[in-house]
């Protein structure tokens, strides 16, 4: 191994495959080998064998349906009024000067701590699972989207502005193309975020969904299905990761080399 | 008549963190007739293009004014086109549709906007590469197509900062020749910035050599050489002579600004 030196693309997925293998084994060995209780960890078959039992008959479909469906409804609420508002903030320094001291301030609020006070006022229902993602979301996004535009080359702008663009034309046609590859990673980063807080969400006060799953399961000790729970959100985080980052080299072509 | 005027322009820098204020630029007064080419030749650091910023309207003086055509310069427009030394062309427009931007932002119309690229195409020599992305062509190609992006936009005056700094030797040749076809074809008035000696007598009609840091123009020297100009007459003895002449005034300038900055440090 060299610094830096490149691997050939076979390489590259089979050293990532094996990394998974290693970990399947090393469960396995402690599991089965009866190291471990298994009643604090599950072995991979019996988690499979459970997550199977949840899929098949007690309609975990659904809940993993619900669930996404909360995640991309929070966090398409929040990237409708972060990524406008960042865009803004970017652009107009007075705005951003207004804002952004009070949105790094509310940046840090955890959205977890806000469970208590959204279940009073928005009750048990969707709306409130859909707020905790919102709130989760919403500042990282808007900072994160005004950097990427206040970042934009500024020879770029000066050049458009000796093209005879006026400002408008600087924002939609410099500005908003220009940091539009970094929004969209961005989103998806933002995105992974967002999971975290859905679970915490339904973990708390839910009837349904994939962190409701995980905390009825802890109270039957049933690790099988806790663990198929969690695998389950990694296995959606990178299908849409790689959805992220394929429609980007889609949209972005010109991005790339 | 001249199409600019620049009068007792000057450009201060305030101190940053009570520092001492940058002087780059002293009174300065200039006027180019329409269709002029002039070239401004000067050391690293010689406020040549805090000049050129000032006339593009990025950057504002901090006493005198500009007027070009009659009217003062108070901001970029799209009436004096610039072409920077950096690679500015919009990565995520094609080779078309970065000659057309100026176009668009004027609302011209589709057809119109084709025809003006496709007849730029054709004088830069790169017909055929219009749906390429910036990323995909050589730094020449890349400078070509933004000496096309600000003339085909029609601007008064042509503005162009270093545009050639970072090609190399034989790439620059090639570029030079090029825009003087288009000037000799055009004749749009031009002010183009450099720190190279043979460009700026190859190009110009006339050069001004700008002194080291506070800068000022030191020289103006008349280049009577013949259009077209044909790269030959780069070893000519009228070129050798006129070429003897600005190395000797640039030198004292380069060794100035080579002490005010041991100076500085």
């Amino acid at each position: 191994m060299k610094p830096l030196a490149p691997i050939s693309p076979t390489a590259r997925v089979a050293l990532g495959i094996l990394f998974f293998v290693l970990f399947v084994a090393a469960w396995s060995f402690a599991t089965l080998g009866g190291y471990v209780s298994k009643t604090f960890l599950a072995d991979p078959l019996t988690m499979v064998e459970e997550g199977y039992d949840l899929l098949t008959k007690h309609g975990f479909l659904r809940d993993i349906g619900i669930t996404i469906w909360r995640v991309l409804g929070g966090f398409t609420l929040a990237a409708l009024v972060a990524v406008p508002l960042g865009i803004t903030m970017g652009a107009y320094k007075p705005i951003e000067a207004f804002l952004e001291p009070f949105v790094s301030f509310a940046r840090y609020l955890p959205a977890s701590a806000f469970i208590p006070l959204l279940i009073l006022w928005a009750g048990l229902g969707e709306l409130q699972k859909l707020l905790v993602i919102f709130i989760g979301s919403v500042f990282q996004l808007v900072l994160m989207v005004a950097v990427a535009v206040a970042g934009v080359r500024r020879d770029l702008v000066e050049a458009a502005m000796t093209l005879g663009a006026r400002d408008r034309g600087i924002i939609a046609r410099v500005l908003i193309p220009a940091s539009a590859p970094d929004i969209a990673e961005i989103l998806r980063l933002v995105l992974g975020w967002a999971w975290t807080y859905v679970i915490v969400a339904e973990l708390i006060g839910s009837s349904s969904g994939i962190g409701h799953m995980i905390i009825d399961s802890q109270a039957l000790l049933a690790t099988g299905q806790i663990i198929f729970g969690i695998i389950v959100i990694g296995i959606i985080g990178l299908i849409s990761d790689f959805l992220f980052k394929w429609a980007n080299r889609r949209l972005f072509p010109w991005s790339l080399a | 008549m001249s199409a600019l005027v620049i009068e007792n322009v000057s450009r201060i820098f305030p101190g940053v963190r009570r520092g001492a204020a940058t002087r780059a630029l002293e009174p300065t007064s200039l006027e180019v007739p329409d269709n002029d080419f002039v070239t401004i030749l000067g050391p690293s650091g010689c406020g040549k293009s805090t000049l050129l910023r000032l006339v593009a309207g990025l950057d504002r003086p901090t006493t005198g004014r500009i007027i070009l055509n009659g009217k003062p310069v108070i901001g970029p427009g799209p009436d004096r086109g610039m072409v920077f030394q950096s690679y500015t062309l919009f990565p995520w427009l094609t080779v078309a549709d970065n000659i057309a931007f100026g176009l668009r932002e004027k609302g011209v119309a589709k057809e119109q906007r084709g025809d003006a690229v496709r007849e730029w195409l054709g004088r830069i020599g790169l017909t055929g590469f219009e749906h390429h992305y910036p990323k995909q062509l050589s730094g020449g190609m890349q400078q070509r197509t933004a000496i096309a992006r600000a003339l085909a936009n029609e601007p008064a005056i042509l503005l162009l900062d270093e545009p050639f700094g970072a090609l190399d030797n034989q790439t620059r040749a090639l570029m030079q020749e090029l825009l003087l076809r288009v000037w000799e074809r055009e004749r749009k008035t031009v002010l183009f910035v450099t720190h190279d000696i043979e460009e700026a007598i190859f190009l110009g009609s006339r050069v001004l050599v700008m002194t080291a840091r506070p800068g000022r123009i030191k020289a103006e020297v008349t280049v009577d050489l013949p259009h077209p100009r044909h790269y030959t007459i780069k070893t000519s003895p009228e070129f050798s002579a006129l070429k003897a002449r600005l190395t000797e005034e640039i030198r004292v300038e380069a060794v100035l600004a080579a002490e005010n900055a041991a100076g500085a440090a």
